[in-house]
């Protein structure tokens, strides 16, 4: 149970067929933060949804499966209608080292940006990635940080704490579903929203099946660099007021 | 064009004209893409009745076969139906996406709801 109900944030975890991993990812969370876990079952197969509800977070559960990016986009919906005004969003699988939760809190909570990533590429921790998965992240690391205008050393991290005008976002039409990471930046910035990255660790993935890997990677890099492509194609978004 | 083709032809896009009404009567079809398809059995009802015209188009264009001419303007078709229904499949898919997340969230408001009071 969520002891402190005075948090002003929430965390959300998007998960496919996580049984058995999840109830660690959760207790693990729980370990350095108590804020209300929201975790967005998307089409599950297995009891990802029982043992998730199990462990103390709140089950949101799609009725099949829509993906990665849709699943994250739920826990926003969900996170903006509950009234939270601060998100983390983190992957199922225990990846993503809770300890870091309380760091990427406090950069959003600082107000010079709307959303903080978690790299693996700042110096902490020892992620190697395999060699195509590499040449991938450079390119897509080097077009970021090019279109951007600010270094981007892991636009595929799915670790990130954002405010209220990015979760906004996040929850809204524009999102890029498919497999939110380089062009996600790329709208922020079109946008006027202003995003970090700070170091963190991760462990290595306990499970071969990620979401860049098998026959996706060459539709993954077909649909990044027509999704940034239209971005560039588009108006720019005139700033809203912050 | 043979006699017998032209016949055939004109079976072919009468049949076509007759069974769009006919799905379109019984709700199978929207009425909505009905017209690109009742389009096509007219004109190839036109074209095999009207030969001459596939000639004089085919001239225009510098002297193309009325067959080729045919195929190309038969391609032409199915490369529109096919975008414009890919159009409306991603169409869908956002609204089923949406639908979902709707149903999610309604469902989780309700069953958290009851469990804290």
């Amino acid at each position: 149970m969520p002891a402190s109900p005075a948090t002003d944030f929430i965390i959300i975890i998007p998960a496919f067929n996580e049984a058995g991993r999840i109830r660690e990812t959760i207790s693990g969370i729980r370990r350095f933060s108590d804020a209300l876990i929201v975790v967005v079952s998307d089409g599950s197969h297995d009891r990802t949804a029982e043992e998730a509800s199990q462990a103390g977070a709140t089950v949101v559960a799609l009725p099949f499966n829509l993906g990665y990016g849709a699943a994250l986009q739920t826990g926003y919906q969900y996170a903006l209608r509950k009234g939270y005004v601060y998100a983390i969003q983190m992957d199922a699988d225990g990846q993503h080292d809770p300890s870091y939760i309380t760091v990427l809190m406090n950069t959003v909570r600082g107000g010079d940006v709307d959303v903080v990533i978690g790299s693996r590429f700042l110096g902490e921790g020892d992620y190697q990635p395999t060699a195509i998965k590499k040449i991938g992240m450079v390119f897509f690391s080097i077009l970021a940080s090019l279109l951007t205008g600010q270094k981007v050393t892991d636009p595929t991290s799915g670790f990130q704490a954002l405010n209220l005008r990015a979760m906004q976002f996040y929850a809204s039409d524009d999102y890029p579903v498919d497999f939110p990471d380089a062009d996600v930046l790329i709208m922020l910035r079109r946008r006027g929203m202003m995003f970090r990255e700070i170091p963190v660790k991760m462990h290595p993935s306990p499970k071969k099946k990620s979401m860049h890997s098998g026959t996706v990677p060459p539709y993954y890099l077909f649909k990044m660099i027509l999704s940034i492509f239209v971005i560039l194609l588009r108006k720019k978004y005139p700033q809203e007021e912050a | 064009m043979t006699t017998q083709l032209k016949i055939l032809s004109a079976f072919i896009g009468v049949s076509l004209f007759i069974y769009i009404i006919e799905l379109v009567r019984r709700k199978k079809l929207r009425e909505e893409y009905a017209w690109v398809w009742l389009l096509t059995g007219l004109m190839i009802v036109v074209l095999a009745v009207w030969y001459d015209l596939l000639l004089y188009v085919g001239g225009l264009m510098g002297g193309i076969l009325p067959s080729a001419l045919l195929f190309f303007f038969g391609l032409l078709f199915l490369l529109f139906i096919t975008l414009h229904q890919s159009i409306k499949i991603s169409n869908l898919t956002d609204d089923v996406k949406k639908l979902a997340q709707e149903l999610a969230l309604h469902q989780a408001g309700q069953t958290n709801g009851k469990s804290k009071s």
